[in-house]
């Protein structure tokens, strides 16, 4: 910080505005939606019309809350079921990769962590077509080849999974790196020379030290998931995750129901965001 | 020249929050003097410096540069500059536009840039690399550029902020007399600050010694050394021994004593007012004792023993002797002469020592914390 | 033995980053080209050439908003650049302790929330019956509802929101990283405000003002959300375009070529911006 250089009292006045009105910019439209999920009204917008908890637990038409409305919770499951997948699978292969590019030295290492990073400046939509694309044409192919049927590679809940695992993947593999990096390897070998085998020093010594790193990158990862709209928007099927259904609703016209799921997931987002930032700070 | 110093402090003081970093410092520079500032790390040295820079506001006091206050002057517009700690070169410029940086906002043309920058650097024996990189220079160059991008803006006061301090110690001795060889070349009035008695004691024309943010004793090298003013500037500049004492009576300024280990020695009341029963703290430095084979030669002096050698510390012309008193058991320092006649001198033998009473500099216990 | 062993473990370690990288990211880019070259002649017959690139540039509308794309995300990278570079700066440097862990965190969750709940909050302010015309009429400001949605400015509000975490992130990590001794120097050497930020703040914060600027156009460009909710059905935005191309008139050919196109445009400008601030994507892309 720095302290010694003297400003005019007027200019430091505009500067904390300024600073305040940026902040204000950032609060007011999530504010705004939370604040409507209250009102008693069936549209999302002024006059306030009351206070009322009708858009939670409401069960009287139009008055459906979020927890007795069908789609809206079938999507949520959805969206659930896909960001576990997605975790897992992006934990899993971003911990291999960590492994490999913090561990072992071999030809053409630089190229394949360059090709590693490309899915982040890739565009969401790009990574979307380019997979349906691919899939579709794999899907034709062996339909053709068998005269059995590739569902799986059609449109679908698989599909969003392995868009959405395309990218985040590259996600975990910076976060658990960066914790790999900072290991001392001289604790695998003491577990060596104490006897342990390979794996089993890995998973004695290794793993428990990466173990935050591995669950930061677990919850970014179904923080991205459950977001996540571009690539999930090429690839969806008939079962649409809580970001598809919360635009098509959008499209026709939002009812203070949008508030309160938006409400519920602010929440759960800061929440799973402050428990990663926790996580990775835990680390050091 | 004038009578009017380059740069006066009149009881100036900071406080951050309660605690009180500088208090009430008063004390005047004159024009081409190396003035340094001598304290332990956290007693106020660069919230002092940085007061005087414009970077921090006194809570109290004034401050002035060549007989004018310049409280309301931002540091941006000071007649002083500053050498700052770790240098604070601009990586993202090349030497020469480091060094014309100043003159640059000034609104002096291209030209004219050009050509004090290359004179200047020319002056501290960097000619010709202005084009370079900052990263290029050695350690010791850099401080010079670093000198050289305030010189070249004419300041009526350089400060300088523990400029040897990241500096490996070879180097450091170097710089200790490159610096004062500077100062005495551009005739400016340096402030120096730092924390290590040798810089201060060579390069100084007047050193004030610090400590918890007040001014213990301003004065030059030889003065601190020879009569330190308080407990503090007797432990702090030079080596000394240091032994609690009672006092037994006195003689104007002769003090009698007896040490905690029962020794009876005489001394000089270097501070004030003592009287018998005092508590007191005493100082003998280990290059004022005098060691003898033969106790007759110490015989003589007003303070003398015979010493059991405990351990030799060779280290060349700073070797040291750790004695044991024959009588009392106090242990003591002796700097070891290196004339060669004590070279086969080792553990277990017995030496005569002697010191004069003069050099048993004495102060009330329990001032300094 | 053992070297087998590590052999072995080395390729159980490359298996699944070849598999993913192989399948899921190359693969689908080639297919794509290739199906973005294949012109349709009869009914699942098709030829190769660049007929679908032709089309691109033969016809207006789609290199206009092709175009209109690229100097809108140009436009709000510069914008988000200029709002937040002084919220980095009051952050990085003239706040410290607790107060900069909070702003900070302040900048951050707003990002973690849905892209569709941000959208949907600037729906809910903008829009005619929204709260800022109401509030301005009950202020008197303007004597009917106004309607603020649907035009450009709505579609760069909601851009420039939406990105400003990616600039302001990269922004404060590099200016903390200027020691504040460089800025004293400056004014003690008799510099104003001024020429500190031009030639002190700003050259060090470089490497942090490129790669901001690099994702917020990514981000920008690749937007599909922020221009069809806030900008309309006419917002003509490129990926809208891809959109309709794949999902409702169901021309892959078109849709891949377009897709190319797009693609080639994001990864031009971070070759680009990577050559003039001669930084490598692993470091750019770690922040
Ligand atoms: N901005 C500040 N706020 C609160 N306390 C401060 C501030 N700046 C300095 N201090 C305190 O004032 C005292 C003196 O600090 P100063 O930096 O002047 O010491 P110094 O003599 O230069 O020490 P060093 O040799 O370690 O550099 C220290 O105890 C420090 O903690
Ligand atoms: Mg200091």
């Amino acid at each position: 910080m720095i302290t010694g250089i003297p400003q005019s009292t007027g200019f430091k006045w505009a500067y904390k505005a300024y600073v305040t009105l940026f902040f204000i910019y950032l609060a007011l439209p999530l504010a705004t939606v939370c604040v409507f999920a209250f009102n008693d009204s069936v549209f999302p917008s002024l006059p306030w019309e009351g206070f009322t908890w009708a858009w939670f637990f409401g069960n009287d038409a139009p008055y459906i809350g979020v927890f007795h409305e069908r789609p809206i919770l079938r999507s949520i499951v959805t969206s659930g079921i896909v960001a576990f997948w997605v975790s897992l699978l992006a934990v899993f292969v971003g911990t291999c990769n960590a492994f490999l590019f913090v561990r072992h030295e071999f030809r053409g290492k630089g190229f394949l962590y360059i090709l590693m990073l490309l899915p982040l400046i890739i565009p969401g939509i790009i990574l979307g077509i380019s997979i349906l694309v691919f899939s579709s044409s794999a899907a034709n192919f062996l339909e053709d080849a068998t005269g059995l049927w590739f569902d799986g590679l059609r449109p679908g809940l698989i599909l969003v999974v392995l868009g959405q695992f395309s990218f985040i993947t590259t996600f975990a593999t910076l976060v658990i790196s960066a914790r790999l990096q900072k290991f001392d390897p001289s604790l695998e070998e003491a577990a060596l020379n104490l006897g342990a085998t390979h794996w089993g020093a890995v998973r004695a010594v290794t793993l428990p030290f990466l173990f935050p790193a591995m669950a930061a990158a677990g919850v970014v990862a179904v923080l991205m998931s459950f977001e996540n709209f571009n690539t999930t928007l090429m690839l969806v099927g008939s079962d649409a995750p809580l970001t598809i259904t919360m635009f098509d609703r959008l499209k026709l016209g939002s009812t203070p129901v949008l508030n309160a799921v938006s409400l519920l997931l602010i929440v759960v987002s800061a929440l799973l965001g402050l428990a990663s930032l926790l996580l990775q700070k835990r680390e050091d | 020249m004038s009578d009017i110093p380059d740069l006066e402090c009149r009881s100036i003081s900071k406080s951050f929050d309660t605690f009180k970093a500088v208090r009430d410092v008063s004390f005047s520079v004159p024009q081409g003097t190396f003035f340094s500032i001598l304290g332990p790390s956290g007693c106020g040295k660069t919230t002092l410096l940085r007061m005087i820079a414009g970077f921090q506001k006194p809570s109290g006091g004034d401050l002035l540069i060549k007989g004018k206050s310049v409280l309301d002057v931002p540091p941006n517009k000071r007649p002083v500059s500053m050498v700052f700690q770790h240098l604070a070169l601009f990586p993202m410029m090349n030497i020469g536009a480091n060094v014309g940086f100043g003159l640059r906002q000034r609104g002096v043309n291209k030209t004219d840039v050009t050509k004090q920058v290359e004179r200047v650097l020319e002056r501290v024996g960097l000619g010709g690399v202005a084009d370079r990189p900052v990263s290029s220079l050695s350690g010791g160059q850099k401080q010079r550029v670093a000198i050289a991008r305030c010189m070249v803006l004419e300041p009526d006061v350089l400060l300088l902020d523990e400029p040897l301090g990241a500096l490996d110690l070879k180097l450091r001795e170097h710089m200790k007399v490159e610096l004062k060889q500077l100062q005495s070349e551009f005739n400016t009035t340096f402030v120096y600050i730092t924390h290590d008695q040798s810089e201060a004691l060579v390069m100084s024309d007047q050193i004030a010694v610090m400590n918890h943010g007040v001014f213990e004793q301003v004065g030059t090298a030889k003065e601190l050394y020879y009569e330190p003013n308080t407990a503090f500037v007797a432990g702090f500049v030079g080596e000394a021994n240091r032994f609690g004492a009672t006092v037994d009576g006195k003689t104007g300024d002769a003090v009698h004593m007896v040490t905690s280990y029962g020794q009876t020695l005489l001394g000089l009341n270097a501070g004030h007012g003592l009287s018998k029963g005092d508590k007191i703290d005493v100082f003998v430095r280990p290059e004022a004792v005098r060691l003898s084979r033969k106790s007759s030669d110490v015989a003589g002096m007003e303070n003398s023993g015979q010493g059991l050698v405990e351990n030799v510390l060779f280290n060349g012309a700073n070797s040291q002797l750790i004695l044991r008193d024959q009588m009392t058991g106090a242990e003591m320092n002796v700097a070891l002469p290196q004339t060669g006649e004590f070279r086969d001198l080792k553990r277990g033998d017995v030496i005569s020592f002697g010191w004069a009473s003069q050099q048993t500099r004495c102060y009330r216990a329990g001032i300094e914390k | 033995m053992s070297s087998d062993r590590s052999k072995l473990a080395f390729w159980l370690l490359m298996a699944p980053l070849l598999i993913w990288l192989v399948t899921l990211i190359i693969l689908p880019h080639v297919g794509m080209f290739l199906v973005s070259l294949r012109e349709k002649v009869g009914v699942r017959e098709y030829e190769t050439s660049f007929a679908n690139y032709a089309v691109f540039f033969n016809e207006p509308l789609y290199w206009n908003t092709f175009a209109r794309t690229a100097y809108m995300s140009i436009a709000s990278t510069v914008l988000t650049l200029l709002i937040g570079f002084p919220i980095a700066y009051y952050i990085a440097k003239l706040t410290r302790g607790r107060t900069k862990t909070t702003l900070f965190l302040m900048c951050l969750i707003p990002f973690w929330v849905s892209e569709l709940v941000r959208t949907f909050g600037w729906m809910i302010l903008l829009r005619e019956t929204g709260v800022i015309s109401n509030v301005l009429q009950y202020l008197g400001l303007i004597g009917g509802p106004v309607e603020m949605l649907y035009n450009d400015a709505a579609i760069m509000t909601g851009l420039v929101y939406t990105s400003m975490l990616f600039m302001v992130v990269p922004l404060i990590t590099t200016l903390d990283s200027l020691d504040d001794s460089l800025i004293e120097a400056g004014y003690d050497l008799g510099a104003s405000g001024f020429s500190i930020l031009r030639e002190i703040v700003i050259p060090h914060a470089m490497p942090g003002i490129v790669s901001g600027c690099i994702v917020v156009f990514m981000l920008s460009l690749g937007n599909y959300l922020t221009p069809i909710l806030l900008g309309g059905k006419d917002s003509l935005w490129f990926t809208g375009l891809i959109y309709s191309q794949f999902i409702t008139r169901f021309n892959w050919e078109l849709g891949s070529a377009f897709g190319f196109l797009l693609l080639g445009l994001s990864s031009l400008i971070v070759f680009v911006g990577l050559k003039l601030s001669r930084q490598s994507l692993g470091k750019t892309m770690a922040q």
